[in-house]
């Protein structure tokens, strides 16, 4: 089995006597409510998907990585898991803190640092544009102005809107050990799946023992697919083209940034804790506009040769007319005129109707659960 | 004290851990070897001597009964 990322799979999780303890502490501390986002980074801390952390970073780990991408210990991380507080927050916490989420304590956090940082240095350190065109950066600016670090413990787990689908990185592991799986292909997704997606993931399943759709749940941006109408969609592929000997699907709960480059690296992180040796990495991987070039996201990788899962690049696939099948820029010689591509943009005017070329970018049955919901984009701003 | 074999390093290592040792907890370059090697094992090993057969068992339950085994 894959090693964890950092050497150990963090688990905060309190059980028993120690939990009991805890609880009976938190009427005595003082609470921070957090968003729905926060309180799954918790989570995530604790249960060991974002191994080895095992708190929010302090601010030598926070420089470090907006730096070099880096802990400071020189383990490969790109994302700051931070947590950020008001100044009368700060004012008011002692050493300990309880994390809460929608009123129930979700984790009790060590206090060990409380900060300021530079809202314009986290910006291009992550995301690398100041623009408010990009929701990353707009959600930085958004920030309150101080950082808190400190190790979490778990009281409770967070509610999901999918149970039967979340996974932990320790029940992943021992899931596809009973599998029999050595090697295991990590496939992020934010979207409903095309023939394109579907491509890819079989491609990759080809060579590993076993493919683990992962797609992520939480704050997204308009326009993006909710995320029910995702697992939906999924659901339906799965059992009429997938084996249940070769694929299974769990949910991330953690938000999109459109970090692109940098993102690509925590979400193959991510997945080696899960579990994976391999993870595909596409076209624009978690990119928004035009704001990365389409194949930074796979160039990144060459500055991180010790991290420990296989990085899959793939190019884009496409429909072939002349080729008579899904075929990519590798094995098809065909010009553009007998190409269909399977961009997300396409895929919407085919659910609009707009389109005549519904048969070719999506299955028929997953394409009849989308259009068995209404609204199936997240609407706003 | 467990029996002991030999075992060869570089010796560009050999003095690297030398001078690394010196003014610390480490007694000989052998005691530094040997504490190196048993966390490395520790690292290799991962993550199954983290779980106990009790913890195992109570997530293949889970497994079960959500349908993934
Ligand atoms: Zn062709």
């Amino acid at each position: 089995m894959v090693v964890p990322h950092g050497g150990r799979l963090v688990d905060r999780v309190l059980k028993g006597d120690e939990r009991q303890e805890a609880l009976e502490r938190v009427h005595l501390l003082p609470k921070l409510e957090l968003s729905r986002d926060l309180a799954f980074e918790v989570e995530n801390i604790a249960t060991g998907v974002f191994s080895p952390l095992e708190g929010f970073l302090g601010r030598e780990d926070l420089e470090s990585v907006l730096d070099h991408g880096r802990l400071a210990n020189d383990v490969p991380w790109t994302i700051p898991i931070v947590l950020d507080i008001s100044e009368d927050v700060a004012s008011s916490i002692r050493d300990e803190l309880v994390l809460c989420y929608r009123g129930e304590p979700v984790a009790i956090m060590e206090v060990e640092e409380v900060y300021a940082y530079d809202r314009v240095g986290m910006a291009l350190g992550v995301y690398g544009t100041t623009s408010e065109e990009h929701p990353g950066v707009l959600k930085v600016n958004g920030m309150k102005d101080l950082l808190v670090a400190g190790k979490v413990d778990l009281l409770n787990q967070v509610p999901s809107p999918f149970p039967k689908y979340k996974l932990s990185p320790k029940e992943t592991r021992v899931l596809f050990e009973l599998k029999g799986w050595r090697t295991v292909v990590g496939f992020q997704t934010r979207n409903v799946p095309h023939i394109g997606h579907e491509y890819v993931q079989k491609t990759a399943l080809t060579f590993v023992d076993g493919l683990f759709i992962n797609p992520v749940i939480g704050r997204k941006k308009p326009g993006d697919f909710k995320d029910e109408v995702i697992i939906a969609a999924y659901e339906a592929l799965m059992e009429n083209y997938y084996l249940r000997d070769t694929a299974v699907l769990a949910v991330l709960q953690m938000e999109m940034r459109y970090a692109g480059p940098r993102e690509a690296v925590h979400h193959a992180i991510v997945r080696k804790n899960f579990g994976c040796t391999h993870f595909i990495v596409g076209r624009d991987h978690a990119g928004v506009g035009n704001f990365y070039p389409p194949y930074a996201a796979q160039e990144i990788f060459e500055d991180y040769p010790d991290i420990g899962i296989v990085p899959l690049f793939f190019r884009s696939f496409f429909y072939c007319r002349r080729c008579g099948g899904v075929v990519n820029e590798k094995v098809c010689p065909h010009g553009e005129e007998y190409r269909v591509s399977f961009s997300g943009t396409k895929l919407r005017r085919t659910l609009k109707g707009e389109a005549e070329e519904g048969g070719v970018l999506i299955r028929p049955e997953v394409e009849e659960v989308i259009r068995s919901y209404p609204e199936p984009f997240v609407e706003g701003r | 004290m467990d029996r002991t074999k030999e075992v060869k390093i570089p010796s560009s290592l050999y003095r690297a851990i030398e001078e690394k040792i010196e003014g610390s907890n480490f007694p000989s370059v052998s005691e530094f070897v040997t504490y190196a090697v048993r966390k490395a094992l520790k690292e290799l090993s991962g993550y199954r001597e983290q779980l106990s057969e009790e913890e195992k068992e109570e997530i293949k339950d889970r497994l079960r009964a959500l349908g993934y085994l």
